[in-house]
């Protein structure tokens, strides 16, 4: 090989990695898919959100009204939004399923049917 | 003492009155020796002596509520006073667990509500009747009206050698009883023996039931830990709406039927939502729960028989049918 035909070689490879490294980079930068949840007497919307079994997600729950939950046992989610406020939740599904996740602070009359659905599939 | 089932102390003999369930402490004192050295037992580890007794549990009433589904408001609640004033034997003791009344953010209006209920509730001929508050009486103050009118949430007595535990797992908004009445429970257990008889009243669940409809108390495992070393606990709590009857690790677990509306079996139906109401059978759903022992002639021990009888439009109109039906209890 002769050494020009090194060089381009050479420069190929070091813009390959530079390359990697910029999406890399950009990769860490953005982290987790971000999905933005909110709870208002006595509904969650969006009422149901799909994701992908083994991706990283953050649940950005906000509540807009009076303090409300976040429980699905399953998922090992239990979290309160104090009224007014947002609380992040980082989650990686494992398992494909639907799980009905429910309001478990007690936030009035229909307090009981306040619910919504995360599937999570493959 | 060697280990005993605890309907050799309870025998549920009862009426769900829709509603509720009448239990009978007393069957087998007077009839079986051996049953009778077991109640003076009993009465050793408590403090007191063991006697025959009979209870009912109420559940779940919502004054207040105006339907739909049911646009009966408190007329199931008032039929359960009649029938409880029906009953041939007179209770002891009632038990309310929770949801007396239905919630709102108007505290007059709540107010007026616990006036009503209570105004309902002391029509009835019984000496004692005791309370816990469902979400819907103290989930939105943390269960401050509940307590100035019906005084503290969670306590503990005794009544003719059993020991009564009230919990409260609502006032914290959450589904769950908390760390400081976790330490207050097994601070009230420590005086007992191990094989103490323990009937706890709550308004949840104290397992998993149905998470998906918050049929569950999410610290209710720790609860049972503190109960596990007594070989003696029953637990009676409402909120559910519906009979159930679960048993883990020996202890028995019942849930009551309303008083307002009822729900479906979770397992059959993937949505919670009341069944609808049936103005040609108003009290669908809200009938009579009897449990007695089985007439196997096997020792009574060893098998319990339920059967479900429904309120009828006829018993809604007056006692007739009612009176019938307690004519065939054996009290």
């Amino acid at each position: 090989m002769k050494v020009r035909d090194l060089k381009v070689v050479l420069f190929a490879l070091l813009l390959v990695t530079l390359l990697s490294l910029i999406v890399t980079h950009q990769a860490k930068a953005e982290g987790p898919r971000l999905v933005e949840i909110t709870a208002k007497r006595f509904a969650f919307t969006p009422s149901q959100i799909t994701l992908k079994k083994g991706e990283p997600v953050i649940l950005r729950l906000k509540s807009e009204d009076v303090t409300h939950g976040f429980f699905m046992r399953k998922l090992k989610i239990d979290e309160t939004i104090e009224a007014g406020k947002s609380v992040d939740v980082a989650l990686t599904p494992d398992t494909p399923g639907t799980y009905t996740t429910i309001c478990d602070h007690f936030c009035g009359v229909n307090h009981g049917n306040m619910n919504m659905t995360i599937s999570v599939v493959e | 003492m060697k280990e005993v089932d605890r309907r050799k102390f309870m025998k549920i003999a009862g009426c769900s009155l829709g509603i509720g369930v009448l239990y009978s402490a007393m069957p087998l004192a007077r009839a079986r020796g051996e049953a009778g050295a077991f109640f003076n037992e009993m009465g050793k580890n408590s403090g007191e002596a063991v006697s025959p007794f009979t209870f009912l549990q109420l559940s779940d009433a919502h004054v207040g509520f105006d339907g739909p589904p049911d646009p009966l408001g408190t007329k199931a609640f008032e039929r359960a006073v009649e029938m409880v004033n029906a009953l041939p034997q007179r209770p002891d003791l009632v038990l309310f667990t929770g949801d007396l009344t239905h919630d709102t953010e108007d505290k007059d209006t709540h107010a007026s509500r616990m006036r009503r209920f209570l105004e309902i509730s002391k029509r009835m001929n019984v000496p004692m009747i005791k309370h816990v508050p469902g979400e819907h009486d103290a989930g939105l103050d943390a269960g401050q009206m509940y307590r100035e009118f019906l005084g503290e949430s969670y306590y503990s007595f005794d009544h003719r050698g059993v020991h009564f535990v009230a919990l409260d797992n609502v006032s914290r908004a959450k589904p769950e009883v908390g760390p400081d009445q976790l330490a207050w429970l097994k601070k009230d257990l420590a005086r007992f023996d191990k094989s103490a008889p323990i009937i706890v009243f709550t308004h949840r669940p104290l397992f998993d039931l149905k998470p998906e409809w918050e049929w569950f108390t999410s610290d209710g495992d720790d609860v049972m830990n503190v109960l596990a070393p007594y070989q003696n606990v029953t637990v009676l709590y409402g909120h559910i709406h519906r009979d159930d009857e679960h048993t883990m690790d020996q202890v028995h677990h019942y849930g009551a039927r309303s008083l307002i509306f009822a729900f479906p079996d979770p397992e059959k139906t993937a949505q919670k939502k009341p069944f609808p109401f049936d103005k040609d059978a108003p009290f669908k759903n809200l009938g009579i729960r009897l449990v007695h022992e089985s007439a196997s002639g096997k020792p009574p021990t060893s098998t319990v028989s339920i059967e479900d009888v429904e309120l009828t439009t006829r018993e809604f109109m007056g006692i007739n049918g009612i009176n019938q039906v307690l004519k065939n209890f054996s009290l």
